[in-house]
């Protein structure tokens, strides 16, 4: 494991690149996946409309196009920022579209009745839905959103494929190509990366889930 | 309150149509309700009188014809529709409560969301409400911990924290142990007497004779028959309601 004890400040700069990739995407998934699902359940055609439109536009396009979409693209259009913005950019898009589905099938979960006692209260269709619906449906939105954020957490090496330098992905590929390691230790390394990443994200899943099964 | 301190009915429905597919749910309704009245609609499965009522709050929007609350035409979705229901309470048949809440943030949701009112000021009158309908000492449980028909009183109460105008029972008892039906039909006896205008869809054919000023008899979508309870059980007039009695009250 010599390649990895010797770059390991290389390896930590990866590490916290990718880190920061997940972050960011995480959090603009999130928000953007809500705000989808909210238009698709919504009462309005028109953003029920967007809602199916973005969810099938995003859902079924390879997590490569989009990223070349954005990186390549946007600056065509005039659109000029950082790889790094651009790939987390794309990472958000794609992955907004599972998360959408992930929140949706979770407010469809809830009983109608609900959702019904709430309107008939005078409740509007955002109160109804932040205050009634999707503090249940998150119960059942925990287990499907886990593996859709750390399907995401992993397509960030995708994204360092796409040229946003120093994180994980590009460390083992500098050293493997630039700096001629054998490829086998150098990507154990990288995978061991990863693991620390995904493995406590997943336990920190269950944690949540067991959480928010107690409320009931 | 009678009709004669107001210039018209509470609630007003009229030449209401409405489909399900091929299925004339509600045909040619007309029903005026007045302030105060407590109106007990009746009728077979499948009849319309469940979608009659549901369709008062627009929870089931209608195809054809007007519906008034309070003189207000019923607007379509939007904050004027939430500001009406807001003025229509609603019973259900499953209760509905929210099971995420406990019983007491249940009953102070709508006050504190809707009305605006303070926290403090909603939970001193959820407990009021609370304990009116009996179930003052459940107030920090979760609706799952409680009965049926305990649930069913939060509802009541639920729905009376917002001070409606009207009040819509959609066949609340149906879902109950018959041990627990009448604990429900108290609280709603009791807010009759109260003068509360109210809407109220059953087989209690006991609390139509107690507590209605009128029973409406539907089938297949339409009002056959409007009476005060004394005509309507003595002295049905169609033969559809007199067939109808014949098998409920036989036994």
């Amino acid at each position: 494991m010599s390649p990895v004890l010797d770059n390991l400040d290389l390896y930590v700069d990866g590490f916290l690149t990718s880190l920061r990739i997940i972050v960011y995407s995480l959090i603009g998934c999130l928000l953007l996946g809500l705000i989808i699902a909210a238009c698709r359940v919504s009462p309005v055609p028109p953003l029920r409309a967007f809602g199916t439109f973005w969810v099938t536009t995003f859902r079924n396009t390879p997590l490569t196009v989009v990223l070349v979409f954005c990186a390549f693209g946007l600056p065509e259009l005039g659109i000029n920022r950082s790889f790094f913005f651009f790939g987390v950019l794309g990472l958000i898009l794609y992955t907004s579209a599972f998360v959408a589905e992930a929140i949706r099938a979770g407010i469809n979960s809830v009983p109608a009745g609900q959702a019904e006692a709430a309107r008939s209260l005078g409740l509007g269709f955002s109160l109804t839905l932040r205050d009634v619906v999707l503090p249940q449906a998150l119960r059942t939105v925990v287990p499907p959103l886990g593996s859709v954020l750390i399907a995401m957490f992993k397509n960030s090496a995708v994204v360092g494929a796409f040229g946003v330098g120093g994180d994980l992905w590009s460390t083992g590929q500098i050293l493997t190509s630039a700096r001629g390691y054998e490829t086998l230790p150098v990507f154990i390394g990288v995978a061991i990366g990863y693991l620390l990443i995904t493995l406590p994200a997943g336990a920190l899943l269950q944690v949540i889930e067991r959480k928010v099964a107690i409320a009931r | 309150m009678t009709s004669a301190t107001r210039q018209h009915p509470l609630v007003e429905l009229s030449g209401v149509q409405k489909w399900f597919g091929d299925l004339h749910v509600l045909a040619d309704v007309d029903l005026a309700i007045d302030a105060g009245e407590v109106v007990v609609v009746i009728g077979p499965s499948g009849s319309g009188k469940s979608t009659l009522c549901r369709a008062i709050n627009r929870l089931e929007p209608i195809q054809q014809g007007e519906i008034r609350v309070d003189g207000e035409l019923l607007p379509e979705e939007g904050k004027a529709l939430a500001r009406l229901r807001a003025d229509v309470g609603m019973v259900f048949q499953n209760f509905n409560l929210f099971a995420h809440k406990t019983v007491l943030q249940n009953v102070t949701l709508g006050p504190v969301k809707v009305r605006h009112r303070s926290k403090g000021e909603a939970d001193k009158r959820a407990r009021e409400l609370l304990d009116r309908v009996g179930v003052g000492n459940q107030a920090d449980k979760y609706p799952a911990q409680l009965s049926g028909g305990q649930q069913q009183r939060v509802a009541i109460a639920r729905a009376l924290a917002m001070d409606p105008k009207v009040m819509l029972f959609d066949e609340p008892t149906s879902a109950l142990d018959p041990e627990m039906i009448n604990e429900v039909l108290d609280v709603m006896t009791s807010l009759a007497r109260d003068g509360m205008t109210m809407v109220v869809i059953t087989h209690e054919m006991g609390f139509a004779r107690r507590a209605a000023n009128r029973v409406v008899f539907m089938d297949g979508g339409r009002i056959v028959e409007s009476a005060d309870p004394e005509t309507f059980f003595t002295r049905p007039t169609s033969d559809r309601a007199k067939d109808f009695l014949s098998k409920i009250l036989t036994h």
